[in-house]
């Protein structure tokens, strides 16, 4: 208690003066002065405020929340535009590094590196590259089709969610394996 | 005559309870995971408490069994409710992983699994179940949610609305402003300061599209930045756990449609 007691605009409790005053006064003045406020200019609330936040713990948020198709496909999309983007920059920023520094990395050496691995490590690098670009291409326009103020109901977010998953599944699948 | 009534009343209330327990003979316990933080023990980290509750003693809403847990066996428990029926918005709190109002939401019966309640997610917490709201009614204010007109009305008495204009209010007017909707969006989480959050921007789009207000232009410059508004990435969380059944998404990709042919 004494902890907190700092941190709020606590009214000092006038005692002493109650002397000789009937009960149902006495019980009056309890009543009245439980209610009474004390002004604070918007300057000492923020102070307030700002003391109490410091001890205040934050609640629980992204690890008690439940995880909803939602939230879930948002945060695929930004996953898979983060590093499609990310592997983009990086192999255009290794094309101009390599023709700069006189590096054997271009496009002719590329194919013939992955023509020469094993079939399992092609398909499985296929598929790295193929779902998230499924993915992000069939939920894009799934965002488009949202600008436009359509499918925003609840059910028409779960609707066009199972659709852009159909077409990762579909697209992705034969883009890794043919 | 009124009171012969009452009173039968009663005698067949307990006389049907005083059955249903006979009849089901056994407890239906259920255990509520609480979250239990104390201001007068900061050093003390916050932690989940259980509590078991007979479903066959309690009401059917999450609400029923923590004033029952609060009457009956913990009365430390704090947490705000008021109206019990889903029109003040003060008991909106994270039940089984959802944000939701603890009076509008069924107590799951299945007694094999625990349910977690929560304060609100990433706010402040000012004990137990009390979240501090003070930064959100801040946004509210900023967005001036009031009538504001430079014209006096054409008969000099009221401003007159069109059936058509104020049907564009419904599904907008009643938002309770629990902030279950912001405070379940990843977005509001991680840029509270700055982005207004779902319940909010539904509201400036309610007083945007009021035809009797005159001040859209100024309130369409307030929301023209990159935080106010552009933070909401449609992720659609609000409209998921709206306990009214609104829909602030949609109200949001109006305002992006309305600022983008500005």
């Amino acid at each position: 208690m004494l902890a907190r007691s700092g941190l709020g605009l606590l009214r000092k409790p006038a005692t002493g003066a109650m002397f000789g005053a009937s009960r149902l006064a006495v019980s009056r003045m309890i009543v009245a002065r439980s209610v009474s406020t004390v002004k604070a200019s918007h300057e000492q609330e923020q102070e307030i405020l700002i003391a109490q936040r410091k001890n205040r713990p934050q609640s629980p948020h992204l690890t008690i929340y439940k995880p909803q198709l939602t939230a879930i496909l948002s945060t695929f999309h930004r996953l898979t535009g983060v590093a499609m983007a990310g592997s983009f920059y990086a192999l255009t920023c290794g094309l101009a590094a390599s023709s700069i520094l006189g590096l054997p990395f271009d496009g002719a050496s590329l194919v013939s590196a992955f023509a020469a691995l094993p079939v399992a490590i092609k398909v499985f690098a296929k598929a790295l590259m193929a779902y998230p670009f499924a993915y992000h291409f069939a939920n894009g326009i799934r965002h488009l089709v949202w600008d436009f103020g359509k499918e925003l109901t609840i059910p028409g977010v779960y609707r066009t969610g199972y659709i852009v998953l159909g077409f990762t599944a579909a697209v992705g699948s034969y883009l890794a394996f043919f | 005559m009124f009171r012969s009534l009452l009173r039968q009343q009663t005698t067949v209330q307990t006389g049907f309870r005083g059955m249903a327990t006979a009849a089901a003979q056994t407890q239906r316990i259920k255990k509520f995971q609480v979250y239990r933080w104390n201001p007068d023990t900061p050093e003390i980290e916050p932690k989940m408490k259980t509590y078991e509750v007979d479903l066959n003693h309690c009401g059917p809403m999450v609400l029923d069994a923590i004033l029952k847990i609060k009457n009956e066996q913990d009365p430390t428990l704090t947490f705000r409710r008021s109206c019990r029926e889903g029109i003040c918005g003060s008991c909106a709190m994270n039940i089984g992983g959802t944000n939701t109002l603890a009076c509008l939401c069924r107590i799951d019966t299945d007694t094999s699994k625990d349910l977690k309640i929560y304060p609100l997610p990433h706010m402040f917490v000012v004990r137990d179940l009390v979240p501090d709201l003070t930064h959100f009614y801040k946004q509210y204010k900023s967005i001036q949610p009031y009538l504001q007109r430079d014209t006096l009305p054409a008969d000099g008495r009221e401003n007159l609305q069109s059936i058509e204009d104020r049907a564009k209010l419904d599904g907008l007017y009643e938002c309770i402003l629990c902030a279950c909707c912001s405070t379940s969006c990843p977005s509001y989480w991680w840029n509270q300061q700055q982005y207004l959050g779902p319940a909010v921007l539904m509201q400036a789009y309610r007083w945007l599209i009021d035809s009797r207000d005159e001040a859209s232009k100024i309130r369409k410059e307030m929301l023209q930045n990159s935080m106010s508004l552009y933070r909401c990435h449609t992720i659609m969380n609000c409209a998921r756990t709206c306990p009214k059944g609104l829909n602030p998404g949609k109200a949001i990709a109006e305002i992006k449609k309305q600022l983008a042919f500005d």
